[in-house]
């Protein structure tokens, strides 16, 4: 029989508020095995941890059950503390009563009994607790980076910089993501290629770093310290090792009909390209569904004009296998496409752009080589107006209902360039608000509508029309009170971001959590803000929420950080919460390898001795080292010879009589 | 094909011609329309207080003697089908105002919205087909015309799902079936004033203004509508173009309108 203490944590008045925590403390101790209960103020602070220890000398208890907040808060520190009073950790349980319990419950009386249920059903699993002892795994000392933009490069960086290699997968052909597109960067008004570029070059040169341009996660297994990924290597019809990114290639190719992607289809690239000037790796790449030599069989002239006899139509697609300790998660956004919004006309007036687009156009490396063009008639815009908030902030289908944070400054520094490399053109801005919170951040905005003139308009535009032959912006100008329409040479929209459409995908192999947006979910929304629930696998950028560079790198170094700390371990505890197969149950069905999502059960043949019956039998194997304690297989098991340590089938039974009793 | 058909008051009025013309011209296309026996007033305006029923009550009563007929109401002026659609929208979905409408009406058989509102023009465009209207064409009319929308026929989207609300161009394909050359205005789906018409001219005046100008900027000899109210505004507050039904240009086309 366990003696088992029970402490019940008021978490201030978190949980004290809702459940009379002095009735839980009685109904406690009329529980079987329990000898001790106790109520304290923060159960999780040093004295309350001290009130614990205490109860574990002075009343010999063999077991603790913690009624307080969500294990995955301060399960572990409980555990350490009933470890140190000389207990085995896993010999204590949580009854989470503030998540589960008053933060959901308005009624004293009904979350107090709803708080003594849950009370009970962990004393009922206590009683049934064995001591575990944790393995230990060995931590592979590598860590790979998904995402070769800034947030990428920078923790990747970082991570070679603490001195441990590390992978870069990057899906494009070359590394630097969104921020290589840019023009300038807001408030500094740096030239982004300036800042970038020299990161990129840094990157490829340092040899921690491996780079996998056009290359994507095909696969990821393992678990913290160990993951093994496959990664597809797609072909670029181009021998990496031989192509010397000297363009000719490019060049001479005959196929022009492809929009530039680079420059976001605003010109045309051959079927062979090199993405763009300051390209890393600087490697030509042969698009197939481009290519004439692909289509027709014919043509040939990149391979004829190679000198460096690179081009290779029959290159394959390669799988190359990788072990890791830990992944970082660094891929991205992508502004959405803003056709659904028919009022404002994206698909049907050349002249309604996006604010990407603008970037292009701004840029000396872009279509109209930074001359401030419209796509139209390639016409110097006289008049522009800004529209904010396109598909932030709203409730329709097509829109997202966050703030994507990075427009109102974009806007403004948008408009401040326009205005300064062109004084003759009229600018306006419909804007909701003006959110400019970040370092120098307001007062960039400012200049832009003090110093330069911006026109700021504060209300939403309902239309972009084109009336004979102009376009006109329809919208509210709510100081004012009145319906405006402007006429507008060039239209900008600030659209919404959204994460990159391979997160979601990624996020199902990395079994790391997500929102409702897609948005990769932090492991705690403030104090772990650069880990994802799951263990070893951290975030990095856009893909967690919407960001500005600055934020973004530092999000970068802090991930690189916990990496770093990872990897600085040689070996990493297990969780000795792991299924187990009973030898003279197990049929040998395969039921449960078949729902294994870790591969972690195996078949061999045993001879066994059943009651003094010697046979060979086929037979269930745990590996202990790959098990995630999931469960899977103690439910799929027909004949109950799967079990899970820590959370037995009988303890499980045990918990569900408590709370049915 | 036979379906119910509710005129609404205005086209026993002032839309003669948009009845007229439209009953020839299913005649000509070989539908049945059956005009609902005893039809009330729609009720002119859509109430969107959500503890309001008596202003609806009128439209459940058409709704629901349809749907004890052939299932099936066709509409045609663009006031009267945003009131019956919406309101049987409300009937199908509100489990609320639908309860209250049935405890209040108390007909044989409680209506829950099972009626199936269509416009003329949905008509022509789903069930005949502007093809099939197309090889009855006997008057072309080879005008340009600019097909306007008004707000009516397309909002709210989600309800009246009759097409695009920002880019619709079911009146335009109508056009060109008959004959004409569509002139698209930016301004087709904006609003022309509605009842301020009667309170403050001068505001219809304005909206119906920039709707007319901007069929005159693109080219227009002519406006077509589905909606009396549109029309009086278009012709009574601006009156640059002339502005008919798109039943009158149909009938024509098919050669019954005399």
């Amino acid at each position: 029989m366990q003696k088992i203490g029970v402490f019940v944590c008021w978490c201030g008045s978190n949980i004290a508020a809702t459940v009379d925590v002095r009735k839980l403390v009685e109904a406690a101790k009329h529980e079987p095995g329990v000898v001790y209960a106790a109520d304290y103020q923060y159960m999780c602070s040093a004295s309350g941890q001290q009130l614990i220890k205490d109860a574990v000398a002075n009343y010999g208890l063999t077991g603790v059950v913690v009624c307080s907040c969500s294990p995955r808060m301060h399960e572990a520190t409980f555990r350490k503390a009933a470890q140190s009073a000389g207990l085995n950790p896993y010999m204590l349980e949580i009854a989470n009563i503030r998540e589960h319990c008053s933060w959901i419950h308005k009624d004293v009386e009904s979350a107090t009994e709803k708080a003594v249920i849950l009370m009970r059903a962990a004393v009922a699993k206590v009683n049934l607790n064995v001591s575990l002892t944790a393995g230990k795994s060995a931590v592979v000392k590598r860590a790979l980076v998904i995402g070769g933009g800034i947030a990428g490069i920078q923790s990747a960086l970082d991570i070679a910089e603490a001195g441990y290699n590390v992978d870069i997968v990057e899906k494009k052909p070359t590394i630097g993501g969104k921020m290589a597109q840019l023009d300038k960067t807001f408030p500094t008004l740096d030239c982004a290629a300036c800042i970038l570029t020299p990161k990129m070059v840094e990157a490829a040169s340092d040899e921690r770093i491996r780079i996998y341009s056009y290359s994507e996660v095909e696969s990821v297994s393992g678990f913290v310290g160990n993951f093994t990924v496959k990664i597809r290597k797609k072909s670029r019809f181009v021998e990496e090792d031989l192509c010397t990114g000297c363009g000719l290639c490019a060049e001479k190719c005959p196929s022009r009909k492809t929009g530039n992607e680079f420059n976001l289809g605003m010109d045309k690239r051959g079927a062979v390209y090199i993405p763009f000037a300051q390209a890393v790796p600087k490697l030509a790449v042969i698009d197939p569904a481009a290519c004439l030599h692909f289509k027709t069989g014919k043509c040939g002239l990149c391979a004829k004009n190679c000198q460096a006899k690179a081009i290779n139509f029959d290159k394959k697609d390669e799988i190359v296998e990788e072990k890791y300790g830990a992944i970082v998660v660094a891929t991205g956004f992508n502004p959405i496409d803003p056709s659904p919004f028919g009022e404002l006309g994206y698909s049907r007036y050349p002249d309604v752009i996006t604010s990407l687009e603008l970037e292009r156009i701004m840029n000396a490396a872009g279509p109209t080589g930074g001359v401030l063009l419209r796509p139209s008639d390639k016409a110097h815009p006289k008049k522009i107006v800004f529209v904010q908030c396109v598909g932030s902030r709203g409730l329709r289908g097509c829109d997202k209902p966050y703030c994507s944070k990075i427009c109102c400054m974009y806007t403004a520094k948008h408009a401040m360039l326009i205005r300064e490399k062109y004084p003759d053109t009229e600018v306006s801005v419909f804007y909701i608000d003006v959110r400019t919170p970040g370092k120098n951040f307001d007062e960039f905005y400012r200049r832009a509508v003090e110093q330069y003139g911006v026109h700021y308009i504060k209300g939403q535009v309902g239309k972009v029309a084109e009336n004979a032959g102009k376009l006109v912006v329809h919208g509210s100008d709510l100081i004012m009170n009145e319906q405006v329409e402007i006429e507008a040479d060039l239209v900008v929209l600030a659209v919404a971001i959204e994460p990159d459409e391979s997160a979601r995908k990624l996020a199902t192999m990395l079994t790391a959590s997500m929102d409702t947006n897609d948005f990769f979910t932090e492991a705690h929304p403030k104090l772990r803000p650069v880990e994802s629930p799951t263990a070893g696998v951290f975030l990095s950028g856009v893909c967690q929420g919407p960001k500005d560079i600055p934020e973004t790198v530092s999000q970068a170094s802090a991930a690189a950080a916990k990496v770093v700390g990872l990897l600085s371990k040689d070996q990493l505890t297990c969780n000795p919460c792991v299924a187990h197969s009973d030898e003279l149950l197990c049929n040998g069905c395969s039921a449960c390898e078949k729902v294994c999502p870790y591969g972690a059960i195996t078949y061999q043949d045993k001879e066994v001795n059943d009651h003094g019956k010697r046979e060979v039998r086929r037979l269930a194997f745990v590996n202990e080292a790959v098990c995630q304690g999931c469960g899977a297989c103690t439910v799929a098991c027909p004949s109950g010879a799967m079990d899970l340590k820590g959370f037995t089938n009988r303890q499980i039974m045990a918990e569900v009589d408590a709370i049915c009793r | 094909m036979k379906y119910d058909y509710y005129p609404g008051c205005t086209l026993k009025t002032k839309a003669k011609e948009l009845d007229r013309c439209l009953r020839a011209s299913a005649e000509a296309l070989g539908i049945q329309l059956e005009e609902l026996p005893e039809w009330q007033c729609c009720g002119g305006v859509y109430t969107t207080a959500r503890d309001e029923i008596a202003t609806k009550l009128s439209a459940v009563r058409a709704l629901s003697a349809a749907r004890d007929s052939t299932g099936t109401l066709v509409t045609v002026c663009a006031g009267c089908h945003n009131v019956l659609k919406r309101v049987n929208d409300d009937v199908k979905n509100d489990d609320y105002f639908n309860q209250r409408v049935n405890n209040y009406l108390l007909p044989e058989k409680p209506y829950l919205g099972e009626t199936r509102v269509v416009h003329f023009l949905e008509l022509l465009r789903d069930e005949v087909g502007f093809d099939e209207i197309k090889k009855r064409v006997v008057n072309p009319i080879g005008k340009k015309i600019a097909p306007y929308y008004g707000c009516l026929l397309l909002r709210p989207s989600s309800v009246m799902a009759f097409d695009d609300p920002e880019n619709p161009t079911v009146l335009e394909k109508f056009v060109e079936c008959i004959g004409g050359t569509p002139v698209v205005s930016p301004m087709r789906n904006e609003c022309c004033g509605a009842y301020t018409t009667v309170s403050d001219p001068s505001a219809a005046a304005e909206y119906s203004g920039k709707i007319v100008d901007s069929c005159v900027k693109n080219g227009a000899n002519l406006i077509i509508t589905a909606c009396p109210l549109c029309q009086y505004n278009l012709v009574k507050r601006d009156g640059r173009l002339p502005v008919v039904y798109f039943t009158e240009l149909l009938a024509e086309a098919l050669g019954v309108k005399e």
